[in-house]
């Protein structure tokens, strides 16, 4: 069983929701993301995805636009970040790592040498997301067969029919996008969100987690109440930036946000 | 994995793109989620349009009587003597309304949004022609424009941006990675992304998502179908050759594209050599890059070994793009269309050449086709012909062209 399905398991055996953190590989420096990653286990993290940076970030606000910059400054590229999952599994086995980023710097490297790289360093899933489910069709299975889950998108515009070939091609969880807009956008609307989840509950079985716009722990819990799992990404990233000369102090307020957002989720 | 280059002996008389917008292994639809509904929406609306004669009788129409189409087919007599060789004409395209191509398109895509009931257009631009075009038709539908523009283009194409401005648009700053056409249009994306519900967005070349590179191409066509009319009418014949400058491919698609099926006409795309295709100071996607994905579609791109876009030299704006329409990548692997490049210099030779010849000022991105055009009439036989598509007028590049010739203007 993949540690994604293991992870979602347990926590429902507990009751509980999975938080799932988003950072940048390499913002801002790569010797930050390592540490980083094991602040966010420790603080409360049960899933991390893992940016891979790039040049061209479309679906993204400024926020992890700036952070893409910061982290391919000093040339973050794909292997680095391969060679970061691979050293937080040193002493880290259990918390799946998604990485999540544009599909152009999987294609550079090739399908099937990204999949064994990442395989070898202990990836989870992929979620591209300029990668949908109709142009993934070739490459799909190159990853499933490697036992890697593919995590798709859904949006508030995704058609109920689409939905279901999205929730049969997925695998892992899936992210639902909670509003119209890039990363970072402002909040979200919790009404339309469960309305939403309905609709995708009715066609999806595996897990859905939901992302974009989440920024505290009130809103985290009231996600989780509704949905498998609550992302949270440029809430994050900003304190990174905000540090980014001082990686522990980066570190620190990062773990303050997770911990609140844990504490409002359980209770 | 399927993604391979097509070995076997290749129909032209098959239309492409396929349903689902791809061009053999090219093109294809590249975006987040929140995008396909709209793009779904837009390939339904286009594909019943496409047939509707009331849709294409309006859009002939304001090509006729707004664009002032058909442009002129043009035998250049002194640049032809002067290279010696080929006959050489120029399709007038910088004769159109607004100096350029871009206005065909423009026009035929602000004609979907008032179908669609759209009320808000945006636009990407890097020269500014797109921008100017999509503020033009803007005014004359009478729908509010945002133009996105990367901050290095506004510093460069100051009077562009004053012509959007005064025609009523908006021109929103860009302020992201390279800050040229590349991350405007990353930007247009963001914004689409964000107004999908009431906002059209007119992407300026045959490049993006399907059905963007099929639907620019479509309007742009009118290029090609009037070229081999007025060969027929002007010289009995078809040519031997046509010639067309490359940045998203949209003006040389628009003059392939009905020529695909005339394979005794030789087709030459000419892309921005810059500095020269020995380093990385170029924008030459086609001779230099390799297959990647960028802005909705897999085309060639010019990246570095990590899959991460580079920035991209050259003198003319409307060339700068590290990617280029899908159908181009096919039409190279196919083996049916070259794709060639010329420098800088050779653009502002060119420049120069027509003005002093012809009476006729160039776009720079247009000198680039004419600058291969002359390499290329030199040597071919007299009773040869050349077309060049003319894609533009050199007025928006006069500043550019005093400052490199070192003319305070
Ligand atoms: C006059 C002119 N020609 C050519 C181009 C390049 O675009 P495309 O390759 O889409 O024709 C531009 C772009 O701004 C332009 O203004």
């Amino acid at each position: 069983m993949s540690r994604i399905k293991t992870t979602f398991e347990a926590l429902k055996a507990q009751g509980k929701k999975a938080l799932i953190p988003y950072i940048t590989g390499g913002d801002p420096l790569k010797e930050a993301t390592v540490p980083m990653m094991h602040a966010l286990v420790d603080a409360g993290s049960d899933i991390i995805e893992l940016g891979v940076p790039f040049s061209d970030p479309m679906a993204d606000g400024p926020t992890i636009q700036l952070a893409c910059e910061r982290a391919l400054e000093h040339g973050t590229s794909l292997r680095d970040v391969l060679a970061m999952v691979k050293e937080f599994r040193t002493t880290n086995t259990e918390t799946p790592v998604v990485l999540m980023g544009y599909l152009n710097p999987v294609e550079a490297m090739g399908y099937q040498t990204f999949v064994d790289r990442a395989v070898e360093a202990g990836v989870d899933g992929v979620l591209m997301v300029d990668l949908p489910p109709e142009e993934a069709c070739d490459v799909d299975s190159i990853f499933k067969d490697a036992g890697l889950d593919v995590v798709y998108l859904i949006a508030p515009t995704t058609t109920d029919k689409r939905i279901e070939s999205i929730g049969k091609s997925g695998s892992g969880y899936v992210y639902y996008v909670s509003l119209k807009g890039v990363t970072g956008s402002k909040a979200l609307d919790v009404d339309d969100v469960a309305r939403n989840l309905e609709r995708i509950r009715a066609h999806v079985t595996i897990p859905v987690g939901v992302g974009f716009g989440i920024q505290d722990g009130a809103t985290a819990a009231k996600v989780a109440a509704i949905s498998d799992g609550v992302i949270v990404g440029s809430a994050l990233v900003n304190r990174i930036a905000a540090n980014a000369t001082n990686p522990k102090q980066a570190q620190a307020e990062v773990s303050d946000i997770i911990r609140s957002m844990r504490t409002a989720m359980d209770a | 994995m399927s993604i391979k280059t097509t070995e076997t002996e290749t129909d032209f008389n098959v239309e492409l793109p396929d349903e689902r917008g791809h061009f053999g292994i090219f093109g294809g639809r590249f975006v987040s989620e929140t995008l396909t509904a709209a793009l779904d929406e837009l390939q339904e609306t286009y594909e019943k349009l496409r047939e509707d004669p009331e849709f294409q009788a309006q859009f002939d129409s304001d090509l006729a009587h707004y664009v002032g189409r058909p442009s002129p087919l043009y035998l250049a007599e002194r640049l032809t003597e002067d290279c010696g060789g080929a006959q050489i004409y120029l399709k007038r395209e910088d004769l159109n309304h607004t100096g350029a191509h871009k206005i065909n398109n423009t026009i035929g895509q602000a004609l979907l949004a008032k179908f669609m009931g759209k009320k808000k257009i945006i636009a990407e631009t890097g020269a500014g022609q797109h921008g100017v075009a999509s503020a033009t038709v803007a005014a004359r539908f009478g729908l509010e424009c945002k133009v996105f523009m990367g901050s290095t283009d506004i510093e460069r194409q100051k009077l562009n941006v004053y012509r959007m401005k005064l025609l009523g648009a908006e021109v929103v700053s860009v302020e992201s990675g390279t800050k040229t056409l590349k991350d405007a249009m990353n930007e247009a994306m963001r914004h689409w992304v964000t107004h999908v519900d009431d906002t059209f967005y007119i992407i300026g070349t045959a490049a993006g998502p399907h059905p963007y590179p099929m639907l620019v191409r479509d309007f742009q066509s009118v290029i090609g179908r009037e070229t081999i009319r007025q060969c027929d009418a002007q010289i009995g014949r078809q040519p031997d050759a046509v010639v067309a400058c490359v940045g998203g491919g949209s003006n040389a698609i628009g003059m392939f594209h009905p020529y695909i099926k005339h394979t005794d006409v030789a087709m030459y795309g000419v892309e921005a050599g810059g500095l020269g295709l020995h380093g990385d100071d170029h924008a030459a996607p086609l001779s230099k890059g390799k297959p990647g994905v960028l802005h909705g579609n897999r085309t060639y791109l010019m990246e570095d070994e990590n899959g991460q876009i580079m920035g991209t030299h050259s003198i003319s704006a409307g060339l700068d793009y590290p990617g280029v329409g899908p159908e181009h990548s096919w039409l190279k692997d196919v083996k049916r269309a070259q794709y060639v490049a010329a420098t800088d210099d050779e653009a502002m030779d060119a420049f120069h050449k027509l003005t002093r010849l012809e009476g006729i000022m160039p776009a720079l991105e247009s000198s680039h086709a004419v600058a291969y055009a002359m390499k290329l009439a030199a040597t071919m036989d007299k009773d040869q012909v050349i077309v060049v598509n003319l894609s533009g007028r050199g007025d928006k590049d006069i500043h550019t062209v005093a400052q490199l010739d070192g003319v305070t203007a």
